[in-house]
């Protein structure tokens, strides 16, 4: 579909001179020039610099003065627009609302933009979804670009949703520029079961994406070729079609849930399984959001967040205070709640504590959504893990005992201590969430005003209930017992490697975990504006390095988030110098033992790592000896003095584990090593061209190349 | 008549009255849309004088709904800033403050302040685009 075959469509505003045509498809064979831009703003100054600006980069403006107008001309033209800028405050309707409305109805990219460039309210634009954040008073050269917006949405909507993918490189992150994540894909039904994981992942991922995952890589067997040429027709969801999913979704579970099984329960004729799973996205971050968006708010201001950029607030936000309200709204038990709380408090308490990162709880929401599916998957498939079957039996418990005691009194204290305005705002929020909720819902789904209740809202609070309960579950097995973050080597390796995890800092592995995370996107917040989503991932975050795929892919059971986000996050964490301050009850081998891994991360080919790494799996001790042959300790790693500072940083935080899924995303041949010595035979990476393909794979480039 | 119109704007931009905003917008301006920049300027003062109305009132009243007053500053410093009206923004931004931290008699002051400095600059514009045109 994306065609851009003029050869100028890099943002130049270069016009072409094809013809245009009617319909959504045509515009492209133009593109850039010729995008069809819907403005909404109250203020007429601001409308009409708007409308000019974007003329003059040639683009077709349609302007709207009024939220409500806005949205009935999208609805009444589909596929008439391709991107939308809003303000953010309007008199008639919020400008999150109109996001979240155009993001589930009509699934366009939305961005939006506000003389408030307060942090709380960017990553509100954020959580909910927008593609971009433009700062009042906007310049050409913000407009100018923001038909990358439009091919990063189209290209993830080639994607088949099950396809699992990673993240593309984070180099390419902007200052709140959301990057959509590119999801390596396991397309086939037997992936199925993982598909609502991959999908999660991918969406919680995907904060750019509104529940959509770039194609990145073809680490699908159905090919991208076929895949990126097409674009799927929009399945309308209308009140019956969605209240039939949410009844389909609830008698699963949500978390639960597959496409697949969605798709066998609502018998819908016509509805695919993409269709299903790309609006299961959807919902789940919506009711992700649900329980997490009014939370950052109050952790942006939490004295545990110091320092912290506001996107880690969400993540956290996720706990206490939405089950507060949650309960307080009468729609949580009492007893889930303090289960909740307890756990979700504990956990980000517990990495604050540890770590002093207030970072860490943020990611660790995230890691661990993204490990709760592949987490009993690894299991299954590699079965004879303790260490991993231990996290699975034992999901609430690990999480609490890892937390001390002293944590979560301080946590809840904490967020208690946040001023009353913020947390009446807090409470405002929530119910203006969920009032936003039903009111766009009803909006969405049968254009009134009036409010009813629909499966959304109604499945929103136990499904919100629900999915603070994911990320509990998820950093419970993923490792997080004994605080000991390091879910994907306790997944991919034996307990061995669990314990051995657990002896560093949890705080300092999850720490680096979800900070190598956080480069994938930009936010952690799924970008879905409606709907929450746990974001666990199968195959998460893809970087261009085929290593990420090989490792995603030729783990069935294997591939976890985790790894992915290691390979990925490592490999560009690694290279940056973190400005936290792990703590670090890391002994030196497992210093050395990070470092070592980290190195060979950097350098990628480090066969001796690998090995090594392996070894480290096996069993701690001996591959902490094993390790330093190879690395030394302390700044003189494999690439020499150069990169140690950062390597060194790095090490402290990470734990063998950490190492190890480096080394482990780093080559085939290391997975392979890895699965034999795992006992697992190793799977034909799919994803081995996936650097090839994700470094080539631009819309743009590709059009201008095809053509 | 150039040398004016060109002394007008500097004038404008040295005394803080106008940001360099203004200046993309009349980058905005060519052949096509020769008089961009005045229609904007123009389009700017209609509303803003509304917003000044709605404050006004809502100032008079006496009963200080800050929420509501921070709403419509908010409205108010974002067209202005769109046009680079920069003394009149800052106004604004001490008039939130004010609102923020709920001191009315901050915000009157202010307020006046700002209706000061927004009479001034629609002068001032007025005389640069009649100079311009000239």
């Amino acid at each position: 579909m994306m065609n851009p075959s003029q050869g100028r469509g890099l943002g130049s505003g270069g016009g072409s001179s094809s013809g245009r045509k009617q319909g959504g498809e045509a515009v492209v064979e133009m593109f850039p020039s010729g995008l069809r831009v819907l403005v909404v703003d109250d203020d007429p100054t601001c409308l009409m610099i708007l409308e000019r600006m974007l003329r003059t980069c040639l683009y077709e403006v349609t302007k709207c003065n009024r939220a409500e107008l806005a949205l009935s001309l999208l609805r009444k033209n589909k596929h008439g627009f391709d991107i939308v800028i809003s303000d953010v405050h309007m008199p008639d309707m919020d400008g999150f609302k109109l996001l979240e409305h155009v993001g589930l109805e009509m699934d366009l990219p939305v961005i939006m933009m506000s003389a408030d460039d307060s942090k709380s309210v960017v990553l509100k634009g954020v959580t909910h979804g927008a593609v971009d954040y433009l700062i009042k008073p906007v310049r050409m050269e913000a407009l100018k670009n923001i038909w990358q917006h439009v091919v990063r949405k189209r290209r993830s909507e080639w994607s088949v949703p099950e396809h699992s993918g990673s993240v593309e490189e984070t180099g390419q992150q902007q200052q709140q520029q959301q990057r959509g994540p590119a999801v390596s894909g396991g397309g086939d039904d037997g992936v199925d079961d993982n598909a609502s994981s991959v999908n999660e992942g991918n969406n919680w991922r995907s904060s750019s994406n509104n529940s959509r995952k770039r194609k990145e890589e073809e680490g699908d067997e159905q090919g991208d070729d076929d895949a990126s040429n097409l674009k799927k027709p929009r399945v309308v969801w209308s009140v019956e079609l969605h209240q039939q999913f949410v009844a389909a979704v609830n008698q699963l579970g949500v978390e639960k849930a597959v496409p697949k099984k969605i798709l066998e329960l609502m018998n819908v004729p016509g509805l695919t399984r993409e269709n299903v799973a790309s609006h299961l996205q959807k919902y789940r971050i919506y009711l992700r959001r649900l329980g997490g968006v009014s939370q950052h708010q109050g952790n942006l201001n939490n004295s545990f967040m110091t320092g912290q950029d506001a996107s880690f607030g969400p993540l956290s936000s996720l706990n206490g205070f939405d089950l507060q309200a949650l309960a307080v709204a009468g729609q949580l038990p009492a007893q889930s709640l303090a289960q909740l709380q307890a756990a979700g408090l504990g956990r980000p308490a517990a990495m604050i504590s540890k770590s002093g990162l207030p970072v860490s709880s943020m990611v660790d929401e995230r890691s661990i959504f993204s490990f709760d599916n592949s987490k009993p998957r690894f299991g299954d498939g590699i079965g004879h893990h303790h260490g991993q079957q231990q996290q699975t039996q034992q999901p609430q418990m690990n999480l609490l005992h890892g937390v001390p005691t002293g944590m979560e009194p301080r946590q809840l204290a904490g967020l208690q201590q946040l001023p009353v305005g913020n947390r009446m705002s807090i409470q405002q929020q929530i119910a203006a969430v969920r009032a936003g909720h039903n009111v766009q819902n009803s909006g969405m789904m049968m254009s009134l005003a009036g409010q009813q209740q629909v499966p959304f809202p109604r499945g929103g609070p136990q499904s919100s209930i629900r999915q603070p309960m994911l990320p509990n579950r998820i950093t419970e097995r993923s490792g997080f017992s004994g605080r000991s973050s390091v879910p994907e080597s306790s997944r991919v390796l034996p307990t061995n490697y669990t314990n051995l995890a657990t002896q560093h800092s949890s705080s300092a592995v999850a720490f680096n975990n979800f900070q190598q995370e956080l480069p994938v996107n930009s936010f952690p917040l799924p970008s879905a504006p409606g709907l929450s989503v746990p974001p666990a991932q199968v195959r998460k975050p893809h970087s261009s390095s085929s290593y990420q795929e090989e490792v995603n892919s030729s783990e069935a059971g294997f591939t976890t988030p985790s790894y992915d986000m290691f390979s990925n996050r490592q490999n560009d964490w690694d290279l940056r110098s973190i400005a936290f301050e792990a703590h670090q009850d890391a002994e030196s081998v497992a210093f050395s033992n990070s470092e070592a891994f980290s190195s060979s991360s950097m350098s990628r080919t480090n066969n001796n790592t690998t090995v090594a790494a392996t070894d480290l799996g096996r069993n701690q001790q001996q591959t902490l000896p094993s390790m330093v042959p190879h690395h030394q300790v302390y700044g003189n790693g494999p690439n020499g003095g150069g990169g140690s500072s950062s390597v060194r940083v790095k090490s402290e935080r990470d734990t063998a584990a950490m190492a190890f899924h480096e080394q482990y995303s780093n080559q085939e041949d290391l997975m392979s090593a890895l699965l034999k010595q795992e006992g697992v035979a190793p799977v034909d990476t799919e994803f081995d061209f996936d650097a090839a393909y994700s470094i080539d794979d631009i819309p743009g480039l590709i059009g201008l190349k095809a053509d | 008549m150039q040398r004016q119109v060109a002394l007008i704007k500097q004038s404008l931009f040295d005394q803080g009255y106008l940001d360099e905003q203004f200046m993309e917008l009349e980058e905005l301006q060519d052949d096509a849309n020769p008089n961009f920049v005045e229609e904007v300027a123009t389009l700017y003062f209609k509303d803003s004088a509304r917003l000044i109305n709605n404050i006004d009132q809502a100032l008079e009243r006496g009963s200080f709904d800050f929420n509501r007053l921070d709403s419509y500053m908010h409205q108010f410093k974002g067209s202005s800033t769109s046009i680079g009206a920069s003394k009149v923004k800052t106004e604004c931004t001490m008039f939130r403050e004010y609102c923020r931290a709920g001191n009315a008699e901050g915000c009157l002051r202010t307020f006046k302040q700002l209706k000061k400095e927004h009479a001034t600059l629609r002068k001032k514009l007025e005389q640069y685009f009649q100079a311009s045109k000239r």
